[in-house]
């Protein structure tokens, strides 16, 4: 149970400034030199937003819309907002105009924190269908000396007329502060959906803290964690990690000076704890394969023997089983040689708990980082759960589950396969639509809508969408993201999208990645104008279908999956992109828009000829449209019985 | 440290240069023939005209590189018909050019912080031992130059090598090194070259942004006659030498004598 004293945020936040005065709360890289703020000046910035805020007719129970990259202003915001028993709705800050407007409308948000000037264009065009958005308030004035909109105010005003309401209103911040509890609301964050609009899920302040200190306990972190803020801030993860964890348990939170600099930054910074979607692992990962593959032939040979090493050993360590001896004594060197100078490159070599989660990591991906010496783990969690449901205990960690329950949760496996929880961070509803919340909430036991199984240890394993699962025509189970997963541990191979279910083998259409293939192209001398271009040479046919090949390979070792192995695939002429709604902001297959929209390409995997003529409508980031014609090829891949020869 | 816009000792709409009957030859090619013209402060003003015409001459009388055979430069009003490049560079001009020319072995940010070379001041000595009052200097510049690279947005190239950059980002690099001088005059030669759509697209909000938020008054050669009129306050037309028309981008683009210089009318 929540001490009322500290059941809140903005208490939490208060005590840290009293209790941790003097440490770092956040820190931002801005103009090329990293700016510290102690917990004390946390609190005085977001008690002068909070009274500026007080100073507009801010009222308990407004909503705050929050906006942009990961900056101390804009948490600094939604403490605020909390403060004043108004509710924080951060938004993802690439959304378009039309996502935002609707958020701003569903959630009725008054009040609006943003970046800079792109975000305030944005907002200034929602406004115009969203007349309950009465202020937009940005942090960066550039480019924005000649807009004259009575709506627009730089935080620094802001702040400055919360210094006068100071005055008028001794102890204001303080009194409203106090009347917080519990129960209130302390979030909305909408969720990114793969089918539907989006839908505002309402995490209340105990859910949030609850979860926090379930997982700060279990994982032992404390005040000295050093945390990378990179991703959005409208998704649950980060808002667990860089404010909830951070309040919590005091810790410092980084925010990068860009989003092009991450790595960089990241390297600086040198995180003590650090979450990444399997997505940016594999990014760091193609990177790093792509300097390798650009050293002088030694060193290449070098770093290639030893990861292989590396990857002998975590595999015997996963499995409890003793390494070769030769593979005991050469680890050492190859710590000295490779890993500790790779982990140091990448800024990770002070890490202590790495995560990752928001989709199922690769195999190969996950024994890359962790043969390293990085102890990468599985966590398991959504919106719904207050970010966390199961987390793999340190020294206890398999390839293929996400393990067990935190303490304080239960899970359990519906007759259907669907996993059901249970947990006090299991969310208040969804704000303002009850048969959506009927239909995920049952007598406190939240629908996962994924697809899952323990295994003897107690282990929850999660396998798919629980929709998305299907079978082959002749029965085998085919489960979608799993070969996706696979396929997308190629660094040549940004996205996959299988299909299958009810047809006779499995198909596949896949994203080149224009930065890994673009460089092999060109090693290779083979000259390309376009994405569209290079997608279809010949060459980088046959240099996927070595990788589709070398995916159905590996299916061989799994029983229940080797029946599914990809028979035809294709490389699609465009990038799956969310502007045109094809993967969700946080980079989620949308199956049934991509299958309508790509009818034309499927019905052809599974027809006879060996090219189709595509068109398709492409979105640019300023909302205009535009047409794509070209010609697809199809190709061939060999598959694999089980005594290893082509079938 | 002071902020990029001085106050204007000229009011805005008011000639900051002015080029008065100016001819350039070089022995019998006649590169510009009694060219006048002005730059107001404040404005984006661009010179057009087809290959050959004397544009980059006409940049580089106005930068120093060459002195005019004939005829006068005022700068603010006074005349600085004969002044060395770096005189020039000292009175506050600026320029990027055709071929991007920087450092290539250097990093981005040396390469902008020569931009600062002439803001600096001190001695030989406590610049080498970068003590005190050396050291406080640098300090100053480089908090100055960190403004330009987050205006230009070239934060992850901070310290990449300018010779491994891509070439809309080296043109973007060379824009940056410029703005680093804190020029009252900016004159880019061709800074779109060689661009694809979207670097162009970028390098225009980049030169209207100085314009705004600097208060940069800026002179530019460009071919991609969208890009001219987009941008443009004003624009000259060069053909042979001459100057064939000076007005605004809607008056020059339906100007017959314009549209003959592009289209190869004879001139027998």
């Amino acid at each position: 149970m929540l001490d009322p004293s500290q059941d809140t945020f903005p208490k939490l936040a208060l005590q840290n400034a009293r209790r941790l005065s003097g440490r770092v709360a956040i820190r931002e890289k801005d103009l090329g030199i990293w700016q510290s703020y102690t917990w004390s000046q946390y609190v005085e910035q977001a008690r002068l937003i909070a009274l500026g805020l007080a100073s507009l007719g801010f009222t308990r129970g407004d909503k705050t819309a929050v906006v942009g990259d990961n900056r101390p202003a804009l948490y600094w915001a939604m403490l605020a907002t909390q403060a004043l028993g108004g509710i924080p709705v951060p938004l993802y800050q690439d959304s378009i105009e039309k996502e935002m407007e609707y958020i701003v409308d569903h959630a009725e948000a008054r009040f609006a924190v943003v970046e800079d000037q792109e975000q305030v264009d944005k907002l200034l065009h929602v406004r115009q269908q969203c007349p309950g958005l009465e202020y937009v308030i940005y942090d960066d004035a550039g480019g924005l000396r000649h807009y004259k909109e009575s709506c627009l105010l730089s935080l620094e005003d802001l702040q400055e007329r919360g210094r006068k309401f100071a005055q008028e209103h001794p102890g204001y911040f303080e009194q409203e502060v106090a009347k917080g509890t519990a129960e209130d609301t302390a979030v909305i964050a909408y969720t990114s959906g793969t089918t539907g609009q989006p839908k505002g899920a309402m995490l209340s302040h105990r859910n949030l803290i609850e979860t926090a200190r379930s997982a700060i306990e279990r994982e032992r972190l404390d005040a000295s964690e050093e945390v990378m803020a990179y991703l959005p801030m409208a998704w649950i993860g980060d808002h667990m990690f860089s404010f909830s964890q951070s309040m919590v348990a005091g810790f410092t939170t980084n925010c990068p000076e860009s989003a092009t600099t991450v790595l960089a930054d990241l390297k600086e910074i040198g995180p003590t704890y650090f979450f990444a979607p399997p997505r940016i692992w594999e990014n760091i990962l193609t990177s790093v394969m792509i300097r390798v593959d650009d050293t002088a032939w030694i060193k290449r040979r070098l770093v290639h023997f030893f990861l292989d090493l590396a990857r002998r050993v975590e595999r015997c360590r996963l499995a409890h089983r003793r390494p070769a001896l030769r593979d005991r004594l050469l680890y050492p060197l190859g710590r000295l040689l490779v890993y500790g100078p790779l982990r140091d490159n990448l800024g990770m070599s002070r890490i202590r708990i790495a995560y990752t989660a928001g989709e199922a990591i690769g195999p190969e991906l996950f024994e890359f980082y962790r043969s390293l010496g990085i102890n990468v783990k599985q966590l398991y969690g959504m919106t719904e759960s207050s970010a966390l449901i199961c987390i793999q205990q340190d020294g206890d960690v398999k390839l293929d589950t996400v393990g067990p329950p935190l303490p304080g949760v239960e899970v359990r496996v519906s007759p259907s396969g669907e996993v059901l929880y249970r947990s006090p961070g299991v969310f208040q509803g969804y704000y303002k639509n009850a048969e959506a919340t009927r239909e995920t909430l049952e007598e406190g036991w939240v629908h996962s809508g994924d697809a899952g199984l323990f295994d003897k240890d107690g282990h929850l394993k999660i396998i798919d969408r629980a929709r998305d699962v299907g079978r082959l025509a002749g029965g085998t189970i085919f489960a979608p993201k799993y070969l996706e997963n696979k396929l997308k541990f190629s660094p040549y191979i940004k996205e996959a999208v299988c299909v299958g279910d009810g047809r006779p083998f499995v198909a596949a259409m896949l994203n080149i990645d224009l930065a890994s293939v673009g460089n092999w192209a060109e090693r290779r001398g083979l000259a390309y104008t376009s994405y569209t271009d290079l997608a279809q040479k010949p060459e980088v046919y046959e240099l996927i279908r070595q990788e589709v090949v070398r995916v159905n390979r590996s299916l061989l070792e799994d029983e229940a999956l080797r029946g599914a192995q990809i028979r035809r695939f294709l490389l699609l002429h465009k990038e799956l992109d969310p502007d045109d709604q094809e993967i969700t902001r946080t980079r989620k297959v949308r199956r049934g828009f991509i299958g309508q929209k790509y009818a034309p390409l499927i019905e052809a995997l599974y027809g006879a000829g060996d090219s189709v003529q595509v068109e398709a409508q492409v979105t640019y980031e300023d909302g205009r449209t535009a047409t794509v014609r070209a010609a697809v090829r199809l190709s061939d891949a060999e598959t694999f019985a089980v005594a290893g020869a082509p079938a | 440290m002071r902020e990029p816009t001085g106050p204007p000792a000229i009011p805005p709409g008011e000639p900051l240069l002015a080029v008065d009957e100016v001819s350039v030859r070089f022995g019998a090619i006649q590169a510009l023939d009694r060219v006048s013209l002005e730059i107001r402060r404040g404005e984006i003003a661009a010179i057009i005209g087809p290959n050959g015409a004397g544009k980059t001459t006409l940049l580089n009388v106005i930068s120093g590189f060459y002195h005019p055979s004939e005829g006068h430069i005022r700068f603010e009003g006074r005349d600085r018909t004969r002044l060395r490049p770096y005189d020039v560079a000292a009175l506050g001009v600026a320029r990027t050019f055709q071929n991007v020319a920087l450092f290539k072995g250097m990093s981005v940010l040396d390469n902008i912080m020569t931009g600062r070379l002439l803001k600096m001041r001190g001695s030989f000595l406590l610049e080498a031992l970068y003590w005190g009052p050396a050291m406080r200097q640098e300090l100053l510049h480089r908090a100055f130059v960190e403004r330009i690279i987050d205006f230009l947005e070239i934060e992850a190239i901070r310290k990449a090598g300018a010779g491994t950059l891509p070439y809309g980002l080296q043109k973007r690099v060379e824009l940056a090194r410029a703005l680093a001088a804190e020029p009252k005059l900016l004159l880019l030669d061709e800074p779109m070259a060689g661009m694809n759509v979207e670097e162009k697209e970028d390098m225009c909000r980049f030169i209207l942004g100085v314009n705004d938020e600097f208060g940069t008054t800026i002179a530019l050669i460009e071919h991609d006659m969208s890009v001219v009129m987009d941008i443009s306050d004003r624009v000259i037309a060069l053909d042979y030498g001459r100057k064939i028309a000076d007005g605004r981008p809607d008056e020059v683009r339906a100007d017959q004598g314009v549209i003959d210089a592009y289209l190869g009318v004879s001139h027998a």
